[in-house]
This record gives structure tokens, C-alpha cells and sequence, in this order.
């Protein structure tokens, strides 16, 4: 899959820009984007919105063995974050000190290189979040 | 909807086959299957195969048409089902469907899948398939990072410690010595699961299901048939699925699989039974905190106390329920596409008494088997009871 680049370049805007979907007619906010709101179905009114590039940490897990392409980082930390608008996401966790990726820390979107297919493959970009030490 | 089953079961040995490929695997557990329930080929009307991901691990796709076909039951409709590590028991669901219908009086199911063909890099790559693909696995997710996310928000919110969770390998592994088909019929120690170290932290090795080649089948009839056949009828009291996001990041809790309370709240329901009439679960502990989670969500203990529950061997043979004494995916090993239909039928050894002696229960009449897929986006349970 990895090597699909239609695939990669698809999602640029959304992830380069956090953009996800939030729903007019409940409130809810959804990362990735969706066609159809879960709970108002077609009733939903969907629309693409800059999501904010702050949050919490929810859980996070430091991995030891990794998928084939991110070799090269390992170890590295995972975590789910609630962005400020209660809208979730999985996300590395970088820049920070082992011992402040926990849950209820706060942290802030950065951008970087994800991961690269092969020396001559194609680089794929995106978020990573790092936490924002005594930040509120 | 008539009354279905089992009248049949069969399994390979589970374990690393170098030397048997997808089609041989799954043929012998299929002949095992049908020998068991003493039927001929031609009694044999439709084939339903849960396989999670051939086309990454050996490159083969269009599994249903080579189950009939090495099976030998060529030209029966047969069907590839794949809902990732549900595979097996959504194919169990989807024969049952077509017993119970009415549609058809005899079908085989069957589960594979052939991991060690390809590296445990590559493995890997086409397990974490059964997440979300462009969300998770993109951002370096791996299937044991997942259940660790779970995990340590487990242990956050409850109290859940990384010895409770070991203690659930432990105990698997305690099972599976007995287990003829267990891929590690080995006691581990307590300090080893501790000491294994980490995956994704706070899993440990010993934390994780192994990679696993495998296949099991077993065989379904209308019940009202089942006579004709043998005098040990299972009796499917229930079957029940749910389905749950993808991705883990997108779910209402991060500490316990809502598929799982839905299907198993519906299995009770319509087998119309409670936890207590329980005798004996076979639950899908791809991950220690798996199992946990499983005791909880399923309502064998109140949530946040599975870790205590199986610590204080409320879990083990001579406990309230009795779990995984085939040793579980831990031990017995987790050949994904196999082993939803190999929990059912470890159920089923059990309630005819056939479980090896050193864990057969004494006269247990009804059981529990529940299959995830990925991480809780598919659950499929189902409920038997001795129908002898």
C-alpha cells in the first residue's frame, strides 16, 4: 500500500493542514474527514474546517517493534490525542522527554517527515504533535 | 430461523508449518472436520472460509473457490468471508445464517491462514491492515501499539497493573501444555512475561499472540437433522456480530470494545441465558489486555476489575468462568483467519467432554465463544450448549 502514491498525495491537504469535518446539525467534529455524520447520518450537514493543532493526551504507548519504514526512529512514542475541540486522533508524540508523553499532557501539532518507501521512493509528510511542557 | 449444529469439529496443529501451504493446512482441517461428523462429501451443500489477508501473506486471493476445490467438494457455492481476525467467526455466523434459513441442511466452515511464508516485518504490514489503514498504520501504528493504547489508559482509569495483565499469559499458557494443537504447550513463568520485554509499552512479548499458521473447520447441520449423524450434537444457542470504527482514535472509550458489549449483550439475549449459566468461554485475548477487557465488556465482572478478576482466579478452571483453558491465541496461537472457528470449537470439545483431561470441565452444558476483529471493529459471539 505504501507504495501507492495517489494514496499519499490524496490526504495532503488534510493532514498537512488538520483539516477534518465537523457537523452543523450536531456539533460533532471528525478526524479523519467523513462523507456521512455517524449520528445524524443524512440528516448531517458536513463541512471541511481547520481543526486546532492543540490538545491532550489521552494514552500513549512507547513502540519498541516497528512497521517496516520507521525502522530508523524506533523507539518512538504513539499516542491518541483529543484535539481542543474534542475531535481524536492517533499521532506520533516527538521533541518531548520520555518521561512528559503521558496521558493528560498537553501538546501542539508539528509538522514532519512521516516516513520515506526507499532510499529513491517517494517522502511522505504529515502531523506529529509534541508536548508543550507546563502548557495549558 | 430453525435450530442449528455443530456436528463436526477438526484443527491442524497450530504452530509454524514450513512444510504445508494455505491449501494443505485448511484441506486437513476440513477432512478432520467432516470425518468427525461423520459426513460424506455429497452430504456437504455449501463451503463459508474466513481467511484475513492471503493476498498479503502468500499472494494467493479467491480462497472460497480453493477451499471446494482441495476439499474436493467442487462444484458446492463456497464462500471466502473476511472481517480481519473475525474472519473465522464471521464465517461460522454466515454458515449458521444459511443452516438456520433453511437454505441449506449441511454446510462446512472452515478458518486459515498461513503467516509464516513472509517476514515478521511484512506480517506485520498485513496485520495492521485490520486497523485503519491511512490513520493508524501510516503513522507508524502497529497492532500491538494499538492494544497498548488501550492498555494504558486501562491502567489509568482502573488501577490495571502490567502483572495482572502477564497474569493472563501465564494462566494461557498453564492451559495449553495439555492442548495436543498448541502452538507453545509451555508453562511461562510470572518474572518471564515480566521480563520479555517491551513491544509497545506496557505490552511485552509475552503480552502478544504469536505469528501462526493454523487452520480449523467444523461442521453445521439443521439440528432437527443432526440425529442422522451423530449422537453428540452442539447446539448453537446464539450468534450474534457488531461492528465498531476502525480506528481505535475514533471510539467513544479507549478501555473497552463497545462491539463487544453489543454482541455479547445480544448473544445473552437471544440465547436467553445470563453470565452465570456460563460454563466455559473461549475469548479472544490477542492481547492480554484483551482478555481482561473481554471478561469486562462480556459482564463476567464489572468494568475496571478484570485485571483483579483473573488476578484472583476468578478466570481459571475451578473459577465462576472458566477461560480459554485451550490455552487461548497466547498459546494456542492466533492464525487469524482460523482462529474465531477454532474458539468455537474448543467450546464445542468441551461440552461434548472431548477437552484434554487435565483441563475438561465436568459436565459443562453451555459456552461462550467471542472473535474480535482488529481492534474491536468486528466482534462476533456466539453460544453453545450440550445438545446430548
Amino acid at each position: 500500500m505504501r507504495e501507492a502514491l495517489p494514496l499519499m498525495w490524496r490526504n495532503i491537504a488534510e493532514r498537512y493542514n488538520l483539516i477534518g469535518t465537523h457537523c452543523a446539525t450536531c456539533g460533532s467534529n471528525y478526524y479523519p474527514q467523513r462523507k456521512v455524520c455517524p449520528k445524524c447520518r443524512r440528516k448531517g450537514q458536513l463541512e471541511g474546517r481547520v481543526f486546532p493543532g492543540k490538545g491532550v493526551i489521552l494514552s500513549s504507548s512507547q513502540v519498541f517493534v516497528s512497521p517496516k519504514g520507521f525502522e530508523h526512529e524506533t523507539p518512538y512514542w504513539l499516542a491518541v490525542v483529543e484535539l481542543d475541540n474534542h475531535a481524536k486522533l492517533l499521532t506520533q508524540v516527538v521533541d518531548s522527554a520520555d518521561d512528559q508523553v503521558k496521558a493528560g499532557a498537553r501538546v501542539e501539532v508539528v509538522f514532519r517527515k512521516i516516513y520515506e518507501d526507499s532510499h529513491e521512493g517517494a517522502i511522505a509528510y504529515g502531523y506529529k504533535f509534541k508536548v508543550v511542557p507546563g502548557g495549558k | 430461523m430453525r435450530s442449528v449444529s455443530v456436528i463436526g469439529v477438526g484443527q491442524t496443529k497450530f504452530g509454524e508449518h514450513w512444510n504445508d501451504s494455505l491449501r494443505d493446512l485448511v484441506t486437513d482441517a476440513g477432512v478432520a472436520a467432516i470425518s468427525d461428523a461423520n459426513v460424506e462429501g455429497k452430504d456437504v451443500q455449501a463451503v463459508f472460509g474466513g481467511c484475513m489477508a492471503a493476498g498479503r501473506f502468500i499472494g494467493q486471493e479467491h480462497i472460497g473457490a480453493l477451499l471446494a476445490d482441495q476439499m474436493g467438494l467442487n462444484p458446492l457455492p463456497a464462500v471466502r468471508v473476511e472481517a480481519a481476525c473475525a474472519s473465522g467467526g464471521v464465517a461460522l455466523r454466515m454458515g449458521y445464517l444459511a443452516v438456520a434459513s433453511g437454505m441449506y441442511d449441511v454446510v462446512a466452515v472452515a478458518g486459515v491462514e498461513k503467516m509464516t511464508d513472509v517476514s515478521t516485518e511484512d506480517a506485520a504490514v498485513a496485520l495492521a491492515g485490520a486497523g485503519d489503514q491511512e490513520w493508524e498504520l501510516f503513522n507508524g501504528a502497529t497492532f500491538p501499539a494499538i492494544y497498548a493504547l488501550m492498555a494504558q489508559r486501562h491502567m489509568l482509569d482502573f488501577g490495571t497493573t502490567e502483572e495482572q495483565m502477564a497474569l493472563c499469559a501465564v494462566k494461557n499458557h498453564g492451559h495449553a501444555v495439555s492442548n495436543p494443537y498448541a502452538q507453545f504447550r509451555k508453562a511461562v513463568s510470572l518474572e518471564q512475561v515480566m521480563d520479555s520485554g517491551y513491544i509497545a509499552s506496557p505490552l511485552k512479548l509475552l503480552d502478544c499472540s504469536p505469528l501462526t499458521d493454523g487452520a480449523a473447520a467444523l461442521v453445521l447441520c439443521a439440528s432437527e437433522k443432526a440425529s442422522k449423524f451423530t449422537d453428540k450434537p452442539v447446539d448453537v444457542m446464539a450468534s450474534t456480530q457488531a461492528s465498531d470504527t476502525l480506528a481505535l482514535h475514533e471510539r467513544e472509550t479507549l478501555t473497552g470494545l463497545k462491539a463487544t458489549q453489543v454482541a455479547g449483550r445480544d448473544a445473552f439475549k437471544q440465547a436467553g441465558i445470563s453470565q452465570k449459566d456460563v460454563d466455559v468461554l473461549e475469548c479472544h485475548d490477542c492481547f492480554s489486555i484483551a482478555q481482561i477487557m473481554a471478561l469486562e465488556d462480556l459482564g463476567f465482572c464489572r468494568k475496571g476489575t478484570g485485571g483483579k478478576f483473573v488476578e484472583e482466579g476468578r478466570s481459571d478452571k475451578d473459577g465462576e468462568i472458566p477461560t480459554n483453558l485451550s490455552g487461548g491465541l497466547k498459546a494456542v496461537g492466533h492464525p487469524v483467519g482460523a482462529s474465531g472457528v477454532r474458539e468455537a470449537i474448543d467450546v464445542v470439545r468441551q461440552l461434548r467432554g472431548d477437552a484434554p483431561k487435565e483441563v475438561q470441565l465436568k459436565d459443562a452444558k453451555i459456552g461462550v465463544s467471542h472473535n474480535v476483529g482488529g481492534s474491536g471493529a468486528t466482534v462476533v459471539v456466539h453460544a453453545f450448549k450440550r445438545g446430548f
